[in-house]
């Protein structure tokens, strides 16, 4: 039998308390939903664990709930493609159906969860390729080396934290529900994330993101993506963006993802905006986008390029969906 | 690792084999129950050739644990063809080139039965997103994408039919 990936034991918790106690047994274990993420970094030799954890069997773990406050509660262990179609989510949301579309390909989007997709692993040149690529090369600063190969200067990994729906859920006001040691406790989404390409989350130990909080939204959401190949590829830059109506005008969010080892919400934009946009305000939001993304040479496609590409899908994003919002 | 019992209905027949955790639920198909139709591409979940359908969806059997498959229905490409002989859509894959080296295929296949089940009728424009998850290195992808409207075409004249 062709082993491909390296040996651990297997295990399928059916509560948050059976989880606990598998994890303080063996705190090394790893956690995951589909798989789709952490199993080709198992086959690369990119995860040390003498144990999984599969989540699937955790009750009510896929469930979706209308909250009474007009919000959302999205149980982490959704699939994207049931997100991508998701009739809750064809209005106002939008900006999470059309991320989850955009995620990879069908049959990724079948396995794929939500949680899986939130705390995927981020990625650079240098670290998704195969043991022997990364031998030969010293390997690097976030698994087994000590060098970043993107900023050798630096004192830290710059791998590019790649979700598409992160963003797309921060520009929507999301919030983590995670689940530990400790209870249950609620983030923002974006203070789930730190900006360390080699501990991106800021999860404790024993803590499990369990699901994500959509406030009632009454305005238009949108998500852009520009990758390699449209078919399959991670972002080179993905930007969620979300306009609200308030008082004098509309409010506007915007996240980025793709760029940074986080999602990167874009702060300083203009408020409250007056529709149709004028053109130096949308100047203003490419500049702000430029300004606030720092991608680095983590991608085959360079930095500079990435950072322009980050602006020119914010400025057509939010073209967009002011005139959607002119419309309605 | 200790083996585990795995129970897997695969094109009809039910199987039961002993597998480690962390075997593929790949290789537990090609090399446990001989059914080497599924290929084994690119090994990192982007080509597609390992494609078989879980439960009535598509998904990428070498990213799947074979635990995780543990007491589904599995359809392969050595399921699609009926006793009458192949199925439409292998049959408009060979007449409409759909093929060159045919690695890709049992995977492409293998999609395009469950894409026209989700979708009987769809566009060029949908068949070629919900192909998006399968590469094909020889064909540039023009006649394959002609071959799954061509298969949806007849399947849907067939079903007329038989109203």
């Amino acid at each position: 039998m062709t082993e491909a990936l390296p040996d651990f034991r297997l295990h399928r918790p059916e509560s948050l308390e059976e989880l606990a106690a598998l994890w303080r047994a063996e705190p090394q274990a790893r956690v995951f939903g589909g798989g789709t993420d952490i199993i080709p970094n198992l086959r690369r030799g990119l995860v040390d664990a003498p144990a999984l954890i599969e989540l699937g069997a955790l009750p009510g773990f896929a469930d979706l709930t209308l909250l009474p406050d007009g919000g959302l509660r999205l149980g982490a262990g959704l699939r994207l493609a049931d997100l991508a179609s998701e009739t809750e989510l064809a209005g106002g949301w939008r900006a999470l159906a059309e991320a989850a579309r955009a995620v990879a390909g069908p049959a990724h989007r079948n396995a794929a969860t939500l949680g899986g997709n939130l705390c995927q692993d981020t990625r650079c040149l240098y670290y998704n390729q195969s043991d022997w690529w990364r031998a030969a090369n010293g390997y690097c600063l976030k698994y087994r080396g000590d060098t970043c190969h993107v900023a050798p200067q630096g004192s830290r990994c710059r791998a590019a934290f790649c979700s598409d729906l992160a963003p797309a859920l921060i520009a929507l006001g999301a919030e983590a529900e995670l689940a530990g040691p400790g209870g249950t406790r609620q983030i923002a989404l974006l203070a789930l994330y730190r900006d360390d390409g080699a501990a991106h989350l800021a999860l404790g130990p024993g803590e499990l993101l369990v699901a994500v909080h959509l406030p009632a939204f009454a305005g238009v959401s949108g998500y852009e993506k520009m990758r390699v190949r449209r078919g399959v590829d991670f972002p080179l830059a993905g930007v969620g963006a979300a306009l609200a109506p308030v008082a004098g005008g509309w409010a506007l969010r915007v996240a980025v993802s793709g760029t940074d080892s986080l999602p990167v919400a874009i702060t300083g934009l203009p408020s409250p905006l007056a529709l149709p946009l004028a053109a130096a305000v949308i100047e203003q939001i490419d500049k702000a986008v430029q300004k606030q993304v720092t991608p680095m040479r983590s991608t085959m496609v360079s930095s500079h390029y990435r950072r322009l590409a980050a602006a020119a899908l914010a400025r057509r994003l939010v073209q967009r969906l002011a005139r959607e919002a002119a419309a309605a | 690792m200790a083996k585990m019992h795995l129970k897997l209905t695969v094109n009809g027949t039910e199987h039961e084999c002993l597998a480690e955790p962390r075997e593929l639920l790949i290789h537990v198909l090609r090399e446990r129950l001989n059914l080497t139709g599924p290929h084994i591409g690119c090994e990192t979940s982007h080509c597609g050739a390992c494609t078989v359908d879980i439960d009535g969806q598509s998904v990428k059997a070498c990213t799947v644990l074979a635990a995780q498959a543990q007491g589904a229905a599995i359809t392969t490409i050595e399921g699609i063809a009926g006793p009458g002989g192949m199925h439409s859509i292998q049959e408009m894959f060979r007449e409409h080139h759909g093929l060159q080296c045919g690695f890709c295929t049992p995977g492409m296949i293998t999609r395009a039965w469950r894409l026209l089940q989700e979708n009987p009728s769809p566009t060029e424009e949908e068949v070629r997103f919900g192909m998006a998850g399968n590469l094909c290195r020889c064909t540039g992808y023009q006649n394959i994408v002609k071959a799954v409207l061509a298969a949806a075409a007849e399947l849907n004249a067939a079903k007329e039919a038989a109203q």
